[in-house]
């Protein structure tokens, strides 16, 4: 589904990957641990398609089609999503109309009829539902005073609601308790666990994926892929640090 | 960065969306300005002695006055002898139908967005005014001023059992002579400013609405301003009287065609409010803003004010600005009357090379007299947004509360915004709040609408719509849906 061959890219004129390859099949759950500032938030941002981040050399291809060349919503709509690690706050518009002129724009690049207000009212109410969220929140303008832990559900819900075919999810874990990492598992699991779907979780902590099952743990330091594994490699990690593994 | 911008300066070169011309047979008045024009307007339209005498006295005052130069924009000097300053579409039979109206105007309706619904209101087409289940539609009345001269008024009858005066003020001259006169120039005086002048001498026409004592208006008064003939001055004089416990909402929508010459627009709007009356006072102007290195827009040097004369009487003065090469314009509040209330919400959005001065007035002379200003700022590509108002309490009045918000927002790094508050507090029981706030537009909430799958313009029209929210929210709803598309369609390509 997606095949990244020898990426090189920066920003600002400072090189952050250097030569990374990965590729993730359909039906696959892959976790991309590493240490701060080894390039894991950029590779969420190069492969979302983020103005500013300049690819240099290499590759991305996504179900055959060159990644790189589409802007962000063009991605949007071929079926990638990024979870964001700060969801962004938009004042003024409600999460229920920004989702909707999101997820109709997205149906219109694919030649889909949009969606009435009715009918996407009630798909975000039952993707709600399914997270635990208050359907006062769809109301509330797009992540405005949010939690850190609502704005992650407020994550989950996008996606449940754009249902994607690859999913980014970069540091989704983070700021959230026991109860909602384990509504935010449940979710992605719900979400994106199918034989032609695929995720790429990057995350700092081991504790995510107690509840998510990667079926494969890449580490990631200075720009490059330096060690892959199974689930036991993120294991491995948490007792031993990344000093140890990424040497 | 530096390619970005390119490319959005690129992409801001877009036309003028709405940048069309009809041709329609003009009566042209010689072109140029001199007692004789004067005389040629007022006889042109058949006034009464009393009018002529009000405009040459304008017109002697106006040739003593010099352009104030006082504001933060840059007009270039106009030559007002190199001009026209009266046109009328050709005179055609009563309207009675759609067919009768002349084709050219339909057209011009048509790209205006007018609904056919309102169309066929201007011809006098009687519809069913219930829906089919029953409930009473929605209407407006339609007054259109097609270029200087009122095409057609609808729903007069219905107005006018209502006891409702919603005529053009030339009609108005002549039925209402009375009633006109007790308030022209009241409220805007006729020596106020240059442009004010200007327009007591020469205005073409305009509109002219009473509502008389305890009436709620049973509809939304609505004028569709369009500029139509080439180097033809347009000089609207609005002037609206709600007596006693009444109510108005009163809708005035502007665009213009696509034109080589710059074009003075200098309107003059009075709005007179008695005891315990409310007028609602909303704007959209979509003026022709001129191609990306200005030539040939709009100069809209409009004066608006309001006098809440009455005990309990209320203004609200809403616009959406998004037109005009410059824009010289303060809706104004005198709250005279003990406990009247005043408001200003304002859009204004500027691009390419744009220039606005803008904001509002509020005068508190009555006791517990209180003003809302909420002043939300746009500015793109290289242009400047200024934020121009005055809070002045008299020392007579007890109790003033004042709230400002004045908030800008800036897409792009070669634009300018800047806020001018002038707060004069002459009585120490007044309260008075400012709150001023400048951001960008951030690269986070684009690439996260983007991500989402939102373009580049859909996802700064939904931004910036947010920003503005507060404001649109007061446009009655027709009107805040074509708001929410004109902030897009004017930010369009914008984003550096």
């Amino acid at each position: 589904m997606l095949k990244i061959e020898n990426l090189h890219a920066e920003i600002d004129g400072k090189e952050i990957l250097k030569g990374l390859s990965l590729e993730v099949n359909a039906g696959e759950v892959h976790a991309i641990m590493g240490p701060n500032g080894a390039g894991k938030s950029t590779l969420g941002y190069v492969l979302g398609g983020r103005p500013g981040y300049e690819v240099t050399a290499g590759s991305v291809t996504f179900d055959g089609v060159d990644l790189l060349e589409l802007e962000a919503h063009e991605r949007a709509a071929a079926g990638v999503f990024l979870g964001f690690q700060y969801p962004v706050e938009i004042p003024g518009v409600s999460n229920v109309q920004f989702l909707r002129e999101a997820l109709n724009a997205q149906r219109a690049t694919r030649d889909e009829k949009p969606l009435s207000g009715g009918e996407f009212l009630k798909l975000a109410r039952g993707q709600a539902d399914l997270l635990g969220m208050d359907y006062d929140m769809l109301k509330r303008p797009v992540n405005v005073g949010f939690s850190g832990g609502e704005k992650k559900r407020n994550e989950m819900v996008q996606m449940g609601i754009v249902n994607p075919k690859f999913a980014i999810l970069d540091e989704t874990d983070s700021g959230l308790d026991i109860d909602a990492l384990r509504v935010v598992g449940d979710g992605i699991n719900r979400i994106m666990r199918a034989p032609d779907k695929a995720v790429l979780l990057i995350t700092h902590y081991q504790r995510l994926l107690d509840y998510v099952e990667p079926d494969f743990v890449h580490v990631l330091a200075d720009g490059k892929i330096v060690r892959s594994g199974g689930k036991d490699l993120a294991k491995q990690l948490e007792s031993e640090g990344y000093v140890g593994i990424a040497a | 960065m530096a390619t970005r911008n390119a490319e959005a300066y690129a992409a801001a070169n877009k036309t003028y969306e709405w940048g069309f011309s009809s041709d329609i047979e003009q009566e042209f008045a010689p072109k140029g300005l001199s007692e004789d024009t004067v005389r040629f307007i007022s006889a042109k339209k058949g006034e009464p002695q009393w009018m002529l005498d009000w405009r040459l006295k304008a017109f002697a005052l106006w040739q003593t006055m010099e352009a104030p130069d006082w504001s933060k924009l840059n007009v270039p000097p106009i030559d007002y002898q190199d001009a026209y300053y009266y046109a009328e579409p050709k005179a055609k039979p009563k309207l009675g139908s759609l067919d009768e109206v002349d084709p050219e105007i339909l057209r011009v309706y048509e790209k205006l967005g007018i609904p056919i619904g309102e169309q066929k209101m201007l011809a006098g087409v009687v519809e069913d005014p219930l829906n089919e289940d029953g409930t009473p539609k929605r209407r407006v009345a339609v007054d259109a001023v097609f270029d200087s001269v009122s095409v057609a008024t609808t729903f007069r009858k219905e107005l006018e059992a209502a006891g409702v005066i919603f005529r053009s003020i030339s009609e108005a001259i002549k039925e209402y002579p009375d009633l006109v006169r007790k308030w022209l120039g009241k409220v805007v005086p006729q020596r106020d400013n240059y442009f004010a002048t200007l327009n007591s001498a020469v205005f073409s026409d305009g509109t002219f609405v009473y509502i008389p004592e305890g009436v709620r208006c049973p509809m939304e008064l609505s004028t569709y301003f369009r500029i139509n003939a080439e180097n033809t001055g347009q000089f609207e004089r609005t002037l609206i009287v709600a007596d006693k416990g009444s109510y108005v909402s009163y809708l005035e929508g502007c665009t213009a065609p696509m034109r080589d010459e710059n074009q003075l627009h200098a309107a003059v709007v009075e709005l007179v409010v008695l005891d315990d009356a409310e007028i609602k006072y909303s704007t959209v102007q979509n003026w022709y803003p001129g191609d990306e290195n200005g030539v040939g827009g709009i100069y809209n040097f409009v004066t608006k004010r309001a006098l809440c004369q009455g005990k309990n009487s209320k203004v609200s003065w809403t616009q959406v600005e998004t037109g005009s090469a410059i824009t010289w314009k303060y809706p104004s509040c005198v709250l005279l009357g003990d406990g009247s209330v005043g408001e200003f919400y304002s859009v204004a959005v500027t691009n390419n090379r744009q220039q606005a001065d803008t904001g509002t007035k509020m005068i508190h002379l009555g006791k517990n007299t209180r003003s809302t200003i909420v002043s939300k700022g746009i500015s793109a590509g290289r242009s400047d947004n200024t934020y121009r108002g005055l809070v002045r309490v008299a020392p007579t009045a007890e109790g003033v509360r004042n709230f400002t918000q004045c908030d800008s927002l800036l897409l792009g790094d070669q634009c300018g915004a800047h806020t001018v508050p002038y707060i004069e507090v002459r009585n120490p029981s007044a309260q008075i709040e400012h709150e001023a706030t400048t951001s960008k537009i951030s690269e986070d909430q684009l690439f996260y609408a983007m991500s989402r799958g939102l373009d580049q313009e859909a996802a700064v029209a939904l931004i910036v719509n947010g920003f503005a929210r507060e404001v649109l929210q007061q446009l009655p709803m027709e009107f805040a849906v074509e708001a929410q598309k004109l902030l897009g369609i004017s930010l369009e390509g914008s984003v550096g």
